[in-house]
């Protein structure tokens, strides 16, 4: 099976770890992979922050760069969110309408492809280890892919789950949120990695890097000793 | 006057009620008690989804027809013996009760909780006139003693303070002697109060759901203060927001069960009283006149728009107890009488834009307000419409950042300027760079790096990485 990657702009350059897992692990479980080069950001900082008009250009630019396309896949929830509400932004526009419909349409999620599409629950992963899980916001609730992160994280084999207190309570990342209230984002990730903690888990898992990178960052700050993975790494974990 | 409660910048509201770590405590418990009291109802009552759309319809129902639910309800309080008056501003309906307390030379008003009298500013008016205005739900007791404190919350308006608080706001201002048990306090304020109402020459009410068919009101309390309001009192003046319409009974019992669940996570509070008209012959107690002010204040202008549903509302705020930015900056932040994501929709439509253009920034877009609402309003795209309306309408974002969108729409449309810029960003960011990550970075990453790190760019982007590898990755 073809899939066209969607790595996301975090994935390219920050978290390019998480890309390389996403592309072995569906490898591995018999895609192959294309990525197309002219694929940029999927606009949502700039949709998010009210300026529409501004991202309608970088929308476009990838509705042609996965034009081609039959599954999209993508290792954020948010992101692949972005793409679902393409057709809202175009409505009524005779050209692009019908085109982000098509792009939304076969649009996925990483792990609601492994486990929707190729039907697969059991990737044969093996991590050592406690971990628990951050359900991100817009992958649980806009996408509403809440059960298949579950379902691939129940096989892996020498891991432990413990649940996260307040596992659907922003983690405070909100794209340009993070800055424009730095001060209460700061609060709010605070008290994400106090639960964290609690749990008493060495490794949190999250499957958006948005996420990862607010949590991750605080975790760093305080210096606190827990692993920070994207599910696609533990998933390529053998 | 508008809604506003505070004249300090949106900025120094939140550093100074982040530091508030008492209200903060306050707030997050408030919270997960509501959340799983609510969550709890909703299972037990069974089928919520449908329960939802249910209220949903009933709201969108009465939105649409809402000129001919007015009228009806019109003619049925008159019918009854009550007296109607459609403000069209605050200005209106404050200036309408004026004439009524000044035609009853009224020296007390007691008042049960209302947010709609909050907006209008209705105690500063009537106390300009020289009248004592008593509030009698505890909550709003408590702040009104407290020099007029505004409410933190749109239900539990005290949610701030604790029993010792409350015990030397009572101390401090009226002399109380007891301790901070709360059945002391409520029993203070308990006798306090009974003089109040036997001794008021009018009552104010506010409005949960006006019955159409029957020009009847609906008021939910955990008190009984309303009842007390109502049956004392020679003169009753209910206000209400004109949306706050339900076309029979048979929608206003679908819509309580929504609101004292997703409010307080009851199935019922101790008090629902429907009241309807003037006292009637043979009737122990009731008032012998009743204006009914029918108030628009902007609601009218929100009909028909984009933001509509937020008029679908029924102040249970639900929103509010889920609200993850709530949360940490508690009500008084948002500097208007509504507060939490209902506030963050509502205060720019009925307020203006102006006193309220941060609002709309104070929330991450997670939804969680969204999916916690029993009327299904889509509050996080509202508050998103907000932004939008903000950036090209109101032309007041700021200009360095309509620089940044402006370029970013420029180079995230132009892939190969995109590739160029991933490609710049390690080099860029190396002098701010140590161990892989950033820890005190420039411009807006200042703000980021305060509380958390940030990681350093990747050195060989993923997708020069995939580029340069074998197919299907065998080397």
């Amino acid at each position: 099976m073809k899939v066209t990657l969607f790595a996301t702009c975090l994935v390219d350059m920050f978290q390019g770890d998480v890309g390389k897992a996403v592309v072995e692990v569906l490898e591995r479980l018999g895609c192959t992979i294309d990525f197309p080069e002219n694929q940029i950001c999927c606009g949502q900082p700039a949709y998010n922050s009210g300026y529409v008009q501004e991202s309608k250009n970088a929308m476009k630019k990838m509705i042609l760069a996965f034009e081609h396309a039959e599954y999209v896949v993508s290792p954020s929830g948010s992101c692949a969110y972005m793409f679902k509400e393409y057709p809202e932004v175009f409505k009524g526009d005779a050209v692009w309408e019908p085109k982000a419909k098509a792009l939304a349409t076969k649009t996925y999620e990483f792990t609601e492809f492994i486990v929707d599409v190729l039907k697969i629950e059991d990737v044969g992963a093996h991590l050592e280890g406690t971990a628990t899980y951050h359900s991100s916001c817009h992958m649980t609730r806009l996408l509403g892919v809440q059960e298949a992160p579950m379902t691939l994280l129940s096989h892996v084999k020498g891991l432990q789950y413990i649940e996260l207190p307040g596992k659907e309570r922003c983690c405070g990342f909100g794209g340009t949120f993070s800055v424009k209230m730095g001060n209460i984002s700061g609060q709010m990730v605070s008290e994400k990695v106090q639960n964290v903690e609690e749990t008493g888990a060495d490794i949190l898992i999250g499957a958006d890097a948005g996420c990862l990178i607010n949590i991750g960052g605080r975790i760093d700050r305080q210096g606190k000793p827990i692993k920070v993975m994207h599910i696609a790494e533990v998933l390529n974990c053998r | 006057m508008s809604m506003k409660t505070s004249d300090d910048p949106f900025k120094n509201r939140v550093s100074k009620e982040l530091t508030n770590t008492f209200m903060r405590g306050a707030v997050s418990s408030a919270q997960e008690r509501f959340q799983t009291r609510r969550l709890k109802q909703a299972d037990e009552l069974g089928h919520w989804e449908e329960w939802r759309s249910h209220g949903e319809e009933i709201r969108q129902h009465v939105l649409a027809n809402l000129d001919y639910y007015l009228y009806e309800l019109s003619e049925n309080v008159s019918k009854r013996g009550g007296h109607v008056f459609f403000a069209q501003t605050a200005q209106e309906a404050t200036a309408y009760i004026q004439q009524i307390a000044n035609e009853k030379q009224a020296r007390k008003i007691v008042k049960s909780k209302s947010m709609v009298t909050e907006e209008i500013h209705l105690n500063a008016a009537l106390e300009q006139l020289g009248c004592e205005v008593i509030e009698t739900d505890l909550g709003e007791y408590i702040l009104q003693v407290d020099d007029h404190e505004p409410p933190s919350h749109i239900v539990v308006p005290a949610l701030h303070k604790n029993k010792e608080q409350i015990r030397d706001v009572f101390k401090d201002k009226q002399g109380y002697d007891k301790t901070e048990k709360p059945e002391e306090l409520a029993l203070y304020v308990r006798e306090k109060l009974r003089n109040e109402y036997l001794t008021a020459d009018i009552g104010i009410t506010g409005c949960n759901f006006a019955i159409a068919e029957s020009g009847s009101i609906t008021l939910v309390t955990n008190e009984g203060n309303a009842d007390l309001v109502t049956a004392l009192p020679k003169t009753q003046i209910t206000v209400m927001g004109m949306e706050r319409i339900v076309p029979t009974f048979e929608e206003m019992e679908v819509l309580v069960s929504l609101l004292t669940r997703s409010a307080v996570g009851q199935k019922l509070t101790s008090y629902i009283t429907t009241l309807t008209g003037i006292k009637d012959e043979g009737d122990t107690d009731g008032p012998e006149e009743f204006h009914l002010v029918i108030v628009d204040n902007g609601r009218s202008d929100i009909l028909g728009g984009e933001f509509q549903p937020i008029l679908q509302c029924i102040r249970c705020a639900a929103c509010v107890n889920a609200c993850p930015v709530y949360r940490h900056v508690g009500g008084h932040t948002y500097g208007s009488i509504y507060s939490g994501p209902v506030g963050v929709v509502l205060s720019p439509l009925l307020g203006g834009y102006e006193d309220f253009k941060e609002l709309p920034y104070a929330s991450t877009l997670c939804g969680a307000c969204t999916d916690a609402c029993p009327v299904k309003i889509p509050l996080h795209q509202l508050i998103h419409k907000h932004r939008q309306v903000i950036v090209e309408n109101e032309g007041k974002a700021p200009v360095s950042e309509k620089l940044l969108m402006k370029a970013f729409g420029f180079g995230a449309a132009s892939p190969s300027l995109f590739k160029m810029a991933t490609k710049m960003a390690s080099p860029v960011m190396s002098p701010f760079t140590k161990d892989n990550k950033i820890s005190n970075g420039p411009g807006p990453l200042k703000a980021w790096t305060a509380d958390r790190d940030f990681p350093a760019p990747n050195k060989e982007n993923f997708r020069d990485w995939f580029k340069k590898r074998p197919i299907g990755g065998e080397e």
